[in-house]
Formats: C-alpha cells, structure tokens, sequence
C-alpha cells in the first residue's frame, strides 16, 4: 500500500531511522544488486526467504544439473548433492557441470564435481557433497532441509523419503524428477500448504492438500480421466519394472520390451482397464532412450526450479501434484492425481 | 531411424545465434550439449553485475567484457572441439548482409528489443533462412518459428511499438507515476544536464499571453559563482512550485481534474536541513570524483533502495543530489543522458518524479521501482530462459529435418491454462497484408504541403517501417539515401530535399502520388499511397500523419496481439528507450494471458489427437493453418 500524505512522511523518516525491519536481515547491497532483475519478479521478501532455505539432492543427470543450476543461481541458501557414482564418458551428456577432463574428473565422484562447477555460478552459495545412500539416512537427517529433491530414483528410495518427510513436524517439500528419451515427469507433495496468490489485484490467501507419494502411485487407474498424459501411467509401469529387475534408472534396453509391456498388461487387467490406455509406442521410447535429451532437461529442470523457488518463498502457485513434458507434442501438462477420484 | 536422422541433421547444421544473453546463454548452452557444432554468435553488448543471476557463463570477473566472447570461451570448456565464432557488434552493421545470413541454415533469436528483431526478420526473408524467434519477462516466455512462404513472418502480426504519452499529459496533467518518471527524465534532467540545443517542452505557458521563457532560461542557467544551495532551490521552487501556480492559473484545464499543489522548499525544508548535508558547498571547486560512486542516499542515512520516502526525504535527495551533479560532475553537465546504472540520476529522477507526484496526489515509489520504470528494466529469471532455450532448440532441429507439419509456436506461461503450462500451437500462414513478406502497399494520410521530407523519413519510414537505410524514390527520382559512396553534391541535394515540405520536392509528392522506400541491406521494398489531407487532431494523431494498410491481420483481427513492453512473451519486446513523450496515444493492448484465455477457450482436442488447435474466435476466416 502506497502511503503519501504529509502526515504520514514524518512517521515514514522516523520509522527508517529506527530500522524497523519485517522478516529477519535485510538482503546485503551486493544479494541486491545481484538479485535485482529476479526480486523485480518475485520481491525482496521472496528473495530473502529463498538464500536461507537449504536443499537436498540426490541423483544427478542431465536435468538435475539444470535444476541445480537454476537454484543456485536464484540464491538459495545451501544446496547439498548426493550422487557417489563415478564420473564417466556417459555422465557428460547432458550435464554441464561436468568439464570433458579424464584427468580432472577420474576416481571423483558426481555430486563431487558438479559441486565445485556449481559454487562457480554463485558464490553465496553454500554447495556441498553428502556421501551415501538416501534411503538409508535416518528421518532426523531430512530435518536439515526445507525441500528434498529426488532425481532418477527407484520406487521403493521414493516411497521411503517421502514417508520420512511427512513423519516431521516441520514441513519439508518433496519433489520426484525423471527424465527419459525426451520426455520428463516431475511429482510434487508439500503436505498441507498455505500459499498466497494474486487475484485481481488483490493477494488471497489459499491452501492446497497434496497426497503421498505413495498415494499418489497407487491411485487406481480406472476412475482417473480419459483425457490423463499417458506418461502418468507409462511411468508407473516403468517403476514397476525397475523394482522388479532390480534395475536403476536408464539400465534398459529394447531387449526389456517384452518384459516392460507384460507388465503393462498385468497392470491394466489389475486396474480394470484397456490395454490402449497406454500406447506401446512411448513405453517403446521410455527404454530405449536411455540417455537424456538436453532440450527437455532444460525444461523440465526450469519448470522443477520454478516450483522449488515457489514453494520455499510460499508465493504463487505451485504445481499439484504432477507435471509432464513430452517434446514430442510439445505440451507440458500439470495433472492433479490422488484419491479423490473414487470419492 | 529418426535418431539417425536427426543427428545428422543437427551435426551438419550451422547456426547464427543473435544475442549472448538471457536466453542466449541458455541456449549456446544447450545447443552445445544437443550436438551442434558450428555456431555463430553475435552481441554487441558487455556483462554488467545484473546479468549474474542468469547469464550463467559469466562470472563476476567478467563484468566489462564482450558477452559473445565469454560465451564462447564457457561454453567450450565443456565442449572443447565444437566451432563457435563470436561476434561483439550490432547485428544491424553492414558486414551482416543478406550473403552473411545465407551462410546458416537456421537463425536463433535471443533479443531483448524489437527493433532488432525486425531487421533480423527482414534478413532471414530477404536470403530465405528460416528464424526462431523468443522473448521472455519473468515467468513468461514464447518460441515461434518463422519459415520463408510457409508461415507468418515475425512482422506479420502488429508488435506494438514502445508507449508513449501526449506531452500534455507529461507537461501538465500527470495522473500515473510513470508520466512523472517521463517528466522527471526526459524534461527536468534533460533540461538541467542534457544537451542545452534540444528542444525541452518543460515550461507550461500559463494563458496564451504570457510569456515566460525570458524568465525562465535565467532561471535554468546557473551562473559562475552563484551558490550550489541556492540554485538548487530555486529549481525546486520554479518546477514544484510556481510552474504549478502558473498551471492551475488555466482554469480550463482543472475544471474536471484534481488541482496539483504548488510545493516550496521552504515549508518543506528548514534551511539548515540541506546546510547541514552539504559537505558538497566546500568543495564545489574539487575534482570530478569517480561518477561511479557519487550518490546522494548515503549522506542522507538512506541505505535502502525499496523504503518509500516521503516528501521531505524526496525534497531532501533532490537537492543534495542536485548539489552533487554541479558540484562533482560539473564537466559532464550539458552532455549527459540519463542512464539507469547512474546511481545519482536515478536518485534524482526519483526524487523529482515523487515530488510531483506529491503535488499531483499521485502515490510515491521507491527508489528501486522508481529505476525499474524509469530504466525500463525487465524483470528475469534464469528459469523461463532455460526453458525457453530448451524448446528453441527443438524447433531448431524440426526446422533442421525440415518436419513442416511439426513446427509449433509454444507459450510458456505462469498458470496453467487448461492443464498446460507449456503450449503449443500450429503456425500460422503468411497474412498476405504483411507489407514486409508480402507485396501490400501502405497509405499514408499526410499534409502534403505542410510536412517536409525529414518528418516522412523520421517517423515512418525509420520509426515505423523499421528501416535503417532508408532509399526513397517517387517513381523514376531518387529524393532520399543514405550510403558511404554518395558523393558531397547528392548530399547535399538530399539534405536540401528533407527541408523541404513534400508538395515542393523536385518530384512533387502530392495526393495520389506513390513512394517507393527501401532498405537495401534488410532487402525490404514497399510502396506508399499517398493522401493528403488538411487537419490531424492534435492529442490523437500528434505525429500530423497517419499510415494505414499494415495492421490488418486475420489472426488478430486488426487488434495487436499483445502487452505493454519488453521481452514479453507473445510478441511484445522493447526495451531499449522505455516510455516517451508523445508521438501517437498507444491503444492499451490486450494482456498475453487474457489473449490467449480466450483463444483457448475454443480448444478441441480430440481423443487420440495430442495437437491442440486454436481457433481465434475473433476471426472472421480465411486463416490457414500451416497443413
């Protein structure tokens, strides 16, 4: 509100003079001018909440490095990797984090390298390495963090950290990406969530409730819209067979489609619904197109930013529950999925 | 196998990227892990600390180099056997002809104004190079794709022009903050430090009989030894004080609007206020400190840029501000423009447009809103640039595979609009009215013996028509060019020909006569219907002249697609002047959003059919789809 009568200009300089502040420190001169350009979009408030947010990340390809990046440059807090595999030829698609070097990168680890890149973008940034395995940490571990960002990962490590985030009394936001071929699915759950949006001029006050991950895979598959991204389903089917063959992310090959599309038919008969439902053509390109498409980590990495930026500054929108891009039709969609359908 | 297929397509490509940005960064990023590997790029700028939050490639150690070279040098960190070719110059110079553009086999724009664009468009039509254009602000961005014959060019659809206001809305009934930024900057900071010659509409003549501007020139020019105080306040009184009095003296012009109040300083402020703060009348006689660092907010005890000030702060900023130009940066005063990184023009450009906004009861900014409207600053994100960069790059390998039936114009937006954040929508075809990839002539209503040539050249045919190199000939006569081989007695036949009012040029330009105007380097030609015509109404058609015949486009239905200014998504992109004072009352353009909430709200899709087809209600038909 924009106060101007000469009245008020009194109390205004001596309001000033006592710095009287709002929420917490003041952004330093070198975060404003930094920052300038993207306080201009979201304002000071959002921003200062942003460089004290602390995220988590685990699993690093191409569309994570783009997520990082992105975060990174927005002035987040701290950003902790998680990714113990070793840096090799196969790594560098898609990623830019990762310099073409044998000599720089041998015996180092991902999440090792893409650290030291990513202190490079923004030196108020604190990057660091976490060793280990995720699903193994404890649900104290994630208390450290205010969002938890799971790329690539199996179904059971997603099952479990989301459990454990919804076990804390904080509110820590839990986001899934996964990107394959040219295609990309991003999940989002931030529990129960008090936002504030702009309507007409006016900011409102607005809450969404955002199911489980576990809730939100289980949904059963006959009352959920005709008018669904297949990738919804195609990716359930894919998780299955990861977890059933053991196998990680992209470790697949067109050898597996038999196998892939027995259980597409094993689940659909379960759900009571058409084969057609999921075309065989995309679960196709789902194993085959093991390595990452940069055009799409691109966007789906900016789209995860985005909602990771909005969900730590509690300002605008955020995605319930799932977004899918797809480059082959171009469209990114947000579907809301849970168990509200058989109600 | 189409992976094949579209390897090699990408791998035998070469690409012209203009623009080392926002979305260039991004996309010299992504076109260098997509496998490109013969890549142009071209910007004529340098790296500033602002870009830092999304120029990725750069580092605070760069800040002052050329943005197209430490692109290139990033970039191939990570990619060192690719071919990047960088080039730190205005993409408008000569050595950028039609021959150059034909070297690629696809152009990708990364622009932040639109002036640029259209040369860019002109060029890609003029050697038959297909064009991927973007724009972002904020969390909003578009990619379209631009092919020769097949789909619209980027002119076929009006771009709105920068907005500007009636100089009676500047000079005397400000109602919007920004018509105070506009007069805080183009009239009081030009007056007091911009050029002396220029033409300045600053003084508000009271009633047709009085003349002030004897007065008022001593009132402006500041004499050797008078007292930096003193002079400052009397600028103050004469701007915010009796140029008010003289204004509301016209009572015709209040008779339906609010009455500003004339202000003084010295009710606002105590002499000793600004006394105290002078540190500046001692060293009146110093060295020019470094311009950089000479900031007024400090002395003051003003540390943040986004506190509202009140009048006394304001009042308190103007003149110490005022007090530091003259006292540090004397020798820069007569030549300088505003500049939204001088931090004391901005502060006192603020301070001046929230005085007047005071008077005018208009609300009062921040210093950091204040520099963003008067800067024209765009709002970025490093977000919507990378996503945006993502999807350029996939139309780039469509146009690369040649895939017609594929090419998408994709809007990203803020809010889903039925489900998508990301949308894509089929290409439209040529507008056969676009006079820039079509053959339509233009009309041009115009007082025929009252214009000269100058005013022809000066608002249509380089401000309108978008041409930098302008020839203009009435049938067989040359009546205007420019070029480097011209010799001494063709200039100053020309020269002369621009003086003169168009009925009286060698070759009368009369009602009914037809021009030919040309820009040989962007290869555009359009013919112009001339009309004359007596009276312009002086607030709607201030410019005295009117061109027609251009805007008609089906797809729109003669509206402009879309918003107010810079790299906005759905056409709009201007930013390199912001708001001036009056040419034409621009139409407030719809919003991209609305536009496209009620194109959407004809969305059919079918079934087994992932294509979206929009159909502009608006449109009475003959539109094509590109089949």
């Amino acid at each position: 509100m924009k106060k101007n009568s000469l009245d008020k200009e009194v109390l205004l300089s001596r309001f000033s003079r006592l710095n009287l502040r709002m929420d917490g420190e003041e952004l330093t001169e070198q975060e404003t001018a930094l920052y300038d350009r993207q306080i201009r979009v979201w304002g000071a408030n959002a921003q200062r909440r942003l460089t004290k947010s602390h995220i988590l990340v685990s699993g690093i390809k191409g569309t994570v490095a783009e997520f990082c990046k992105n975060i990174v440059l927005a002035g987040v807090g701290s950003v902790t990797l998680m990714d113990d595999s070793l840096v090799n030829e196969e790594a560098l698609n898609a990623n830019f984090l990762i310099p073409p070097d044998e000599n720089a990168y041998k015996g180092k680890t991902v999440a090792e390298i893409c650290c030291d890149s990513l202190k490079d973008f923004n030196p108020m940034v604190l990057v660091s390495v976490e060793k280990g395995d995720l699903s193994a940490r404890s649900t104290e571990f994630f208390e450290k963090f205010d969002v938890v960002v799971i790329g690539y990962g199996s179904l059971a490590t997603k099952k479990a950290v989301n459990e454990k985030c919804r076990k804390l009394s904080k509110r820590v936001a839990f986001y899934t990406v996964d990107c394959r071929d040219s295609c990309g699915e991003i999940f989002v759950d931030l529990q129960d969530y008090k936002y504030t949006k702009k309507k007409l001029e006016e900011k409102v006050e607005c809450e969404l409730n955002f199911p489980s991950f576990q809730e939100a895979v289980s949904v059963p598959w006959k009352p959920i819209p005709r008018r669904t991204a297949k990738l919804y389903f195609a990716m359930r089917v894919i998780e299955v067979f990861e977890e059933n063959e053991g196998r990680k992310h992209g470790e697949c090959s067109l050898l597996d489609l038999p196998t892939v599309l027995e259980i597409k038919k094993k689940l659909c008969e379960a759900n009571s619904v058409s084969e057609s439902l999921i075309p065989d053509s995309l679960l196709e390109r789902l194993i085959t197109g093991t390595i990452e498409f940069p055009p799409a980590c691109a966007i789906v990495g900016g789209i995860l930013a985005q909602e990771v930026i909005k969900a730590v500054s509690g300002k605008g929108e955020p995605l319930k529950n799932f977004f899918y891009y797809d480059a082959q039709d171009g469209k990114g969609v947000m579907e809301d999925i849970s168990n509200s359908f058989t109600s | 196998m189409d992976q094949q297929q579209q390897q090699s397509a990408i791998q035998g490509a070469k690409v012209l990227m203009v623009g080392a940005g926002g979305i260039g960064c991004e996309l010299l990023k992504t076109l260098a892990l997509s496998g490109f590997h013969d890549i142009h790029i071209i910007d004529m700028d340098t790296i500033e600390v602002s870009n830092l939050n999304r120029q990725f490639l750069f580092r605070r150690s760069h800040v002052g180099q050329s943005k197209a070279k430490v692109a290139r040098d990033a970039v191939l960190r990570f990619r060192p056997h690719i071919n990047i070719r960088s080039y730190h110059a205005n993409v408008k110079n000569p050595e950028f002809d039609v021959d150059f553009f034909k070297q690629f086999d696809v152009v990708l724009n990364g622009l932040d104004n639109l002036d640029a664009r259209r040369h860019v468009n002109r060029l890609c039509l003029a050697a038959d190079v297909p064009l991927v254009e973007s724009g972002t602000t904020g969390f909003l961005g578009q990619v379209t794709v631009h092919v020769k014959g097949k789909t619209e060019c980027y002119e076929c659809q009006t771009k709105p022009t920068p907005k500007t206001y009636p100089v009676c809305t500047i000079t005397s009934t400000p109602t919007k903050f920004v018509h105070c930024i506009v007069w805080a900057k183009e009239l009081l900071f030009a007056k007091l430090f911009g050029d002396k010659n220029q033409d300045n509409d600053l003084n508000v003549r009271a009633n047709k009989a009085a003349s002030a501007s004897k007065e008022t020139e001593d009132v402006f020019e500041r004499a050797e030894d008078e007292d930096i105080e003193q002079y400052s306040r009397k600028i103050y009184d004469h701007v915010f004080g009796y140029n008010i009095e003289a204004a509301l003296s016209n009572e015709e012009t209040w008779k339906n609007r609010r009455r500003p109040r004339p202000i003084y300083s010295k009710d606002v402020l105590p002499e000793s206020l600004t006394q105290k703060n002078g540190s500046t009348q001692n060293c009146s006689a110093a060295s020019d400190d470094d311009s950089a660092t000479v900031s007024a907010m400090p002395l003051l005890g003003l540390k943040n840029p986004q506190e509202l000030w009140g009048l006394t702060q304001n009042s308190l900023v103007f003149i110490e501000a005022l007090k530091l130009f003259f006292a540090k940066r004397k020798k820069e005063i007569g030549h300088l423009t505003f500049d939204k990184d001088d931090q004391l023009a901005v502060e006192f450009v603020t301070a001046a447009a929230n005085i007047r906004a005071e008077s005018f009861g208009i609300p009062l900014h921040s210093l950091f809103e204040a520099k963003g409207i008067a800067g024209n600053i765009v709002h970025a994100v490093a977000t919507t640039n990378a996503i945006v960069a993502g999807l350029i790059v996939i139309e780039a390998i469509k146009v690369l595979k040649k895939d017609a039936d594929k090419y998408r114009m994709t809007y990203c937006l803020e809010h889903p609009s039925r489900k998508m954040l990301l949308m894509p929508v089929e290409p439209f075809e040529p507008n056969p009215s676009c006079y820039v990839c079509s053959k339509t002539p233009l009309v041009l209503e115009i007082n025929t013996q009252k214009s000269k040539l100058r005013d022809l050249v000066d608002k249509i045919v380089k401000a309108k028509l978008g041409m930098n190199l302008p020839l203009i000939m009435h049938g067989a006569s040359l009546l205007y060019e420019v070029g480097d081989d011209l010799d001494d007695i063709m200039v100053a036949n020309y020269n002369a020909n621009l003086e003169k009012s168009l009925s009286e040029l060698p070759s009368p330009v009369i009602n009914g006569s037809i021009l030919t105007v040309e820009d040989l380097q962007q290869e555009l030609s359009c013919k112009i219907n001339v009309k004359h015509r007596e009276e312009f109404d002086e607030e709607k058609e201030p410019e005295g002249m009117v061109l027609s015949g251009w805007t008609q486009s089906p797809a729109t239905n003669g509206e402009s697609a879309s918003t107010s200014n810079n790299e906005s998504a759905v056409d709009v992109t201007e930013s390199s002047s912001g708001p001036e004072i009056a040419s034409k009352k621009r139409k407030l353009s719809e919003t991209q959003p609305e536009n496209h909430k009620r194109e959407t709200e004809n969305v059919e899709s079918e079934d087994d059919d992932d294509l979206v087809e929009i159909e502009n209600p608006m449109t009475v038909s003959k539109k094509k789809r590109v089949a």
